[in-house]
């Protein structure tokens, strides 16, 4: 019993990693632009396979892969930023939605036509082997996975509170207006969120290429980013990692516990919830519109 | 003491068929207070939103005189304009109502940050040492605006008084070169409009700040300016100082209505 506990929870929680470094993207995109960006399981990919590319196609060490897939990501998300949502600043936000649904197929249609459909091998890059915790077996790579989650999402927290660009990208997000006549260039606050989301997204591609292997699923994981922000709140990094926890500890405890294809559609349970109750989810900012 | 430090010549701003500016022309000394007044809709924010960058006028020049430059500044992005050091607030306050009083006024010392993001990553070394050296110039404005109490909290929860505080406190982190202050006393009390009239006297007096000043209240408008331009409908219609200002009958009537002005005349 307690050995199948710690089993779904090791497990859960290294998913729930996955999707908190997908839903930490998305947010910075969204805190400091306004963008809701349904192309973020797509930059997941993007990471993914540029990692695969680097490391199985060029044969890299590991290390050089990953400058190579964030060096990707970050031009991919730059570009995407200037020659895509700049020219919308001041479109309706479907507009703006729109464009980017546009992108994630577009993402997903070069990605097929570069790597095919068929899943892709990735050489191991975590260590592997399993240890026993508290009777259970638990992979290695799994608790590798979840500390790396906490270390970057650590440093982004550090980032957005101590440094002087993370500040900026604050207090863009607070007021535009006053951030620009404070001296912050607002494109470049645009162009930082973008990248970072962009280096984000390389991380987690290195999770999801470990753990669950690099395919044409990966993009899926972006579905699972809503459940996760409407849960922690949109413009929240702390609820990118606490919503992320969650969504990742809830679907595997269904799926050990209740079984029967539930912890598919548990996540997005758990997104009505929210939206009927707490819509702007546990941490995110209590907005009230008039119109 | 009467250097031009700020000439605006022959502005014209509109929107759509409304013209909120009308070739409007004025020149601030350097080290001066100077007013800008004029009922509601006369175009007063508009000319600091000119200047600061925010609007393009369709015609005319804001040229900004500095020691070793002049800058164009109907040319010149918002951020820049900052970074050449004119400072401005807001009518409506438009602080960063998420962070606190410290980190909004240390926001306004990003134009004179100078470290790059990896460094601000690590934040160790270099990087922390600036931050020590700017927090001490906030912690000095901080004295001078008498809002030790409120370092760490939100600003979203303190009172308007004190936001408006805040936010000329945010200005004055840029060491800025000239001010723009839109309306600073709305909506205080007597003893609150002359704090802040003694803040802005001081910033002026001992910081050698050139400020422009959008200000309703005339009493506090006569006692601090040292010249008082006069716009409505967006066109100039006095300009001079205090006193002479007060005595155009173009001003009483814009202010006062075409009966008064004869009266006065009479």
């Amino acid at each position: 019993m307690v050995s199948q506990f710690v089993q779904l929870s090791v497990i859960g929680l290294a998913n729930g990693a996955i999707f908190a470094l997908a839903a930490l993207g998305f947010a910075l995109i969204y805190k400091s632009t306004g963008v809701i960006n349904f192309a973020q399981g797509d930059f997941l990919s993007v990471g993914a396979y540029a990692l695969y590319a680097g490391v199985a196609t060029f044969g890299l060490h590991w290390s050089l892969g990953m400058l190579l897939a964030i060096a990707v990501a970050v031009v991919l998300a730059l570009l995407v930023e200037r020659l895509l949502l700049r020219p919308m600043i001041g479109e309706s936000s479907i507009a703006v939605i729109m464009v980017t649904i546009g992108l994630s197929s577009m993402l997903q249609a070069v990605l097929l036509m570069l790597f095919g459909n068929a899943p892709r091998r990735m050489p191991r890059i975590l260590p592997g082997g399993s240890i026993d915790l508290l009777g259970a077996t638990i992979p290695v790579n799994r608790l590798v996975a979840i500390a790396i989650a906490a270390v970057v999402l650590g440093l982004f927290t550090v980032f957005f509170q101590r440094s002087r660009w993370g500040v900026a990208m604050r207090a863009v997000a607070d007021d535009q207006p006053a951030a620009l006549t404070m001296g912050i260039s607002v494109p470049r606050v645009f162009a930082m969120a973008w990248a970072l989301a962009g280096v984000s997204a390389v991380v987690g591609g290195l999770l999801v290429a470990e753990l669950v292997g690099v395919s044409g699923t990966v993009a899926e994981f972006g579905l699972i980013v809503f459940p996760v922000v409407i849960l922690g709140g949109l413009d929240s990094i702390k609820g990118t990692m606490v919503g992320g926890a969650v969504i990742g500890l809830l679907v595997q405890y269904t799926a050990g516990y209740v079984g029967g294809g539930l912890q598919q559609v548990i996540p997005f349970v758990v997104l009505v919830l929210i939206l009927l109750v707490r819509p702007y989810g546990l941490f995110g900012e209590v907005r009230i519109e008039r119109v | 003491m009467g250097v031009n430090q700020l000439v605006v010549d022959g502005v014209s701003l509109s929107f759509g068929g409304v013209d909120a500016l009308r070739d409007v022309s004025l020149t601030v000394r350097q080290g001066d207070i100077h007013a800008v007044i004029g009922p509601n809709g006369a175009g007063k924010t508009s000319l600091l939103n000119c200047t600061s960058g925010l609007y393009r006028p369709q015609a005319g020049s804001i040229a900004y005189h500095q020691a070793d430059a002049t800058t164009e500044l109907t040319r010149t992005r918002p951020d820049r304009v900052a970074a050449l050091g004119v400072a401005r607030s807001f009518q409506n306050i438009e602080l960063f109502r998420h962070l606190t009083v410290l980190d909004n006024l240390m926001l306004g010392r990003h134009t004179r940050m100078r470290h790059s993001l990896a460094a601000a990553l690590a934040w160790f070394g270099p990087a922390r040492r600036q931050e020590l050296e700017h927090r001490e110039v906030v912690e000095e404005i901080i004295d001078l605006l008498e809002i030790q109490l409120h370092r760490h909290a939100p600003v979203g929860a303190l009172s308007y008084g004190i936001q408006k505080r805040v936010e000329l406190g945010r200005a004055l982190a840029l060491e800025p070169g000239l001010l723009l202050l839109d309306e600073p006393m709305a909506g205080m009390n007597t003893e609150e409009k002359e704090d802040m009239a003694r803040f802005v006297l001081d910033v002026n007096e001992l910081k050698g700040v050139t400020c422009v000043l959008i200000e309703h209240d005339m009493d506090v408008v006569m006692d601090i300016s040292d010249r008082v331009t006069v716009l409505n409908f967006g066109q100039v219609i006095g300009d001079g100082t205090p006193d002479e200002v007060s005595g155009s009958p173009a001003v009483i009537e814009a202010y006062l209505g075409s009966e008064a002005a004869t009266e006065g005349v009479a």
